[in-house]
């Protein structure tokens, strides 16, 4: 067998399943609530199963540029690293929550790892 | 640089513009309320050229069928000609049947439709006072239970529609409604979950029609209702909903007052979302249902949330004013 991180990770199912959970914490989360807080939760939480994909190293379309466009708004508005660093320690948390084992928890951080400088624009 | 052509004049849309600000910038008078997406007042139907996918969000597929899409959500990549709805398939005929004054600031108006209009208790309608200007009123009315239709109207002051439902309108009137619209209502299937309504104002509109749908269908979980108002005098069909709640064991009603104006006993003091939250605690597998004022059901929606509601049990519609 030759699973990808996503397919160990359990796939689409594993994201809906952490999506609710991690959007909970992100918005209870004091350092980075502020950049989460749409008006309209349906369609931030649509966005966030989108990051979920891409961070389980599921099927996604975005592009380095798509990241660093899709990112620009909240650079400008003070994206920093401390920033970054609180949604991966969220993202680790709702594994863990979610009992993931360790080595996959640390995948994925790894993965998150490689979008820093186009997320944060830099 | 698409164009766009409406009776018969042709008009540039920019990138990036919505047909309604293309329409509405050149002095041309088009129906709008929320600009967003939601409301559907600003609904149109394309006569040549495709709309947008974007711009059919949310509408009922015979009206995507027909080409209708909502002008404010509508950004053209060809040209197309458009115009308002006809009367008959997107538009409604209705008659005032009655009005009423629910409280010093709330009147209910009700309608009756030729052909039973399609509903659910808590969806709204689009009310023309004439056929550029619309405004959303959610249906307090049962169709299984209630004959007509009934709005409950607040007067906003200046309010243009609001203003000549409470000093025009009569019974007899003819006026003309949109189809209904919306998510907000009750859908049978665990029957055993509990449901917590929030509503404030005329936000009770919507939430009486709800829970009297759920007790109809024969829900069986709690069903609790908290209407909230700054003073007792905003609040109004208590007697209806107390009575309501001695009927039924699995309802109850709770007016909350958020103003120092504490009355007697059976009232709880409080904004409404405080107080439903400090009763319930967590709201792990509880349905919810907010409506009104568009600060509280943006607060409410994200505490419900945070407090354990899945996304998709919460549903919420913010009586949203139009911009000035
Ligand atoms: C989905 C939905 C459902 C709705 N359901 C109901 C309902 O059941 N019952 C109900 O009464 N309303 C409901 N509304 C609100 C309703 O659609 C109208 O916005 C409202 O009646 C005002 O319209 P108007 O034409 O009278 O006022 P307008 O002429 O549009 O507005 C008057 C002016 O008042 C300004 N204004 C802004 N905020 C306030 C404020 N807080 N107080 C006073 N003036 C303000 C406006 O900007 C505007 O300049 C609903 C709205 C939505 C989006
Ligand atoms: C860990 C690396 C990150 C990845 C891989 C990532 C990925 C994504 C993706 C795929 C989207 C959806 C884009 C779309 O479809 O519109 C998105 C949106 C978003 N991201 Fe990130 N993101 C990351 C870090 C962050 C951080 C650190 C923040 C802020 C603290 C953040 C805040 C947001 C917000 C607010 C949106 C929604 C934007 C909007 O509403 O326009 N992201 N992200
Ligand atoms: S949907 Fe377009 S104005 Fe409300």
């Amino acid at each position: 067998m030759n699973d990808t991180l996503f397919d160990k990770l359990g796939g689409d199912g594993a994201v809906n399943a952490a999506v609710e959970i991690f959007y909970r914490k992100v918005l209870s989360d004091d350092r980075i609530s502020d950049f989460f807080d749409d008006v309209d939760m349906d369609r931030q939480a649509a966005k966030q199963k989108a990051f979920l994909t891409m961070a389980f190293g599921g099927p996604n379309q975005y592009s380095g540029m798509d990241m660093r466009r899709g990112h620009a708004h909240l650079v400008a508005k003070g994206l920093n690293d401390a920033h970054f660093d609180a949604v991966v320690e969220n993202l680790a948390a709702t594994l863990q929550e979610l009992n993931v084992p360790q080595p996959y928890i640390a995948e994925v951080a790894a993965l998150c790892e490689t979008t820093r400088n186009d997320v944060l624009g830099k | 640089m698409p164009n766009l052509t409406f009776n018969g004049d042709t008009y540039a849309c920019a990138e990036n513009q919505s047909v309604l600000d293309a329409l509405t910038g050149n002095g041309v008078s088009i129906p709008s309320s929320c600009r967003n997406g939601i409301c559907q007042t600003c609904l149109m139907r394309s006569v040549s050229g495709t709309p947008p996918l974007d711009s059919q969000n949310g509408l009922k597929e015979t009206l995507k069928a027909q080409n209708y899409f909502l002008a404010c959500s509508c950004h053209p990549l060809e040209d197309m000609e458009v115009s308002l709805p006809d009367a008959g398939s997107a538009r409604i005929q209705a008659t005032v049947h009655s009005i009423e004054s629910l409280n010093h600031e709330i009147i209910c108006v009700g309608l009756h439709c030729e052909n039973p209009l399609e509903y659910r208790a808590g969806q709204f309608i689009n009310l023309f006072k004439d056929a550029t200007l619309g405004r959303s009123y959610s249906l307090a009315s049962v169709p299984a239970h209630d004959q007509h239709l009934k709005l409950h109207i607040r007067k906003v002051p200046d309010g243009r529609v609001s203003g000549w439902a409470h000093h025009n309108l009569k019974p007899g009137d003819v006026v003309e409604i949109s189809q209904a619209v919306g998510n907000c209502f009750y859908v049978p299937g665990h029957p055993e979950q509990p449901i917590l309504l929030i509503g404030t104002g005329s936000g009770l509109a919507p939430l009486y029609g709800i829970a009297r749908d759920a007790l109809e269908q024969g829900h069986t979980g709690p069903i609790r209702l908290y209407h909230g108002s700054r003073n007792p005098q905003g609040l109004y069909l208590v007697n209806e909903l107390c009575a309501l709640a001695d009927c039924h064991d699995n309802f109850s009603y709770t007016p909350c007052i958020s103003g120092d104006a504490m009355p007697a006993d059976g009232y709880a003091q409080g904004r409404a979302l405080d107080v439903a939250l400090a009763d319930i605690g967590k709201l792990t597998g509880w349905r919810v249902f907010l409506c009104g004022n568009p600060e509280m059901v943006k607060t409410a929606k994200k505490k419900a949330f945070l407090t354990g509601a899945a996304m998709k049990d919460i549903y919420a519609d913010a009586f949203t004013l139009a911009a000035a």
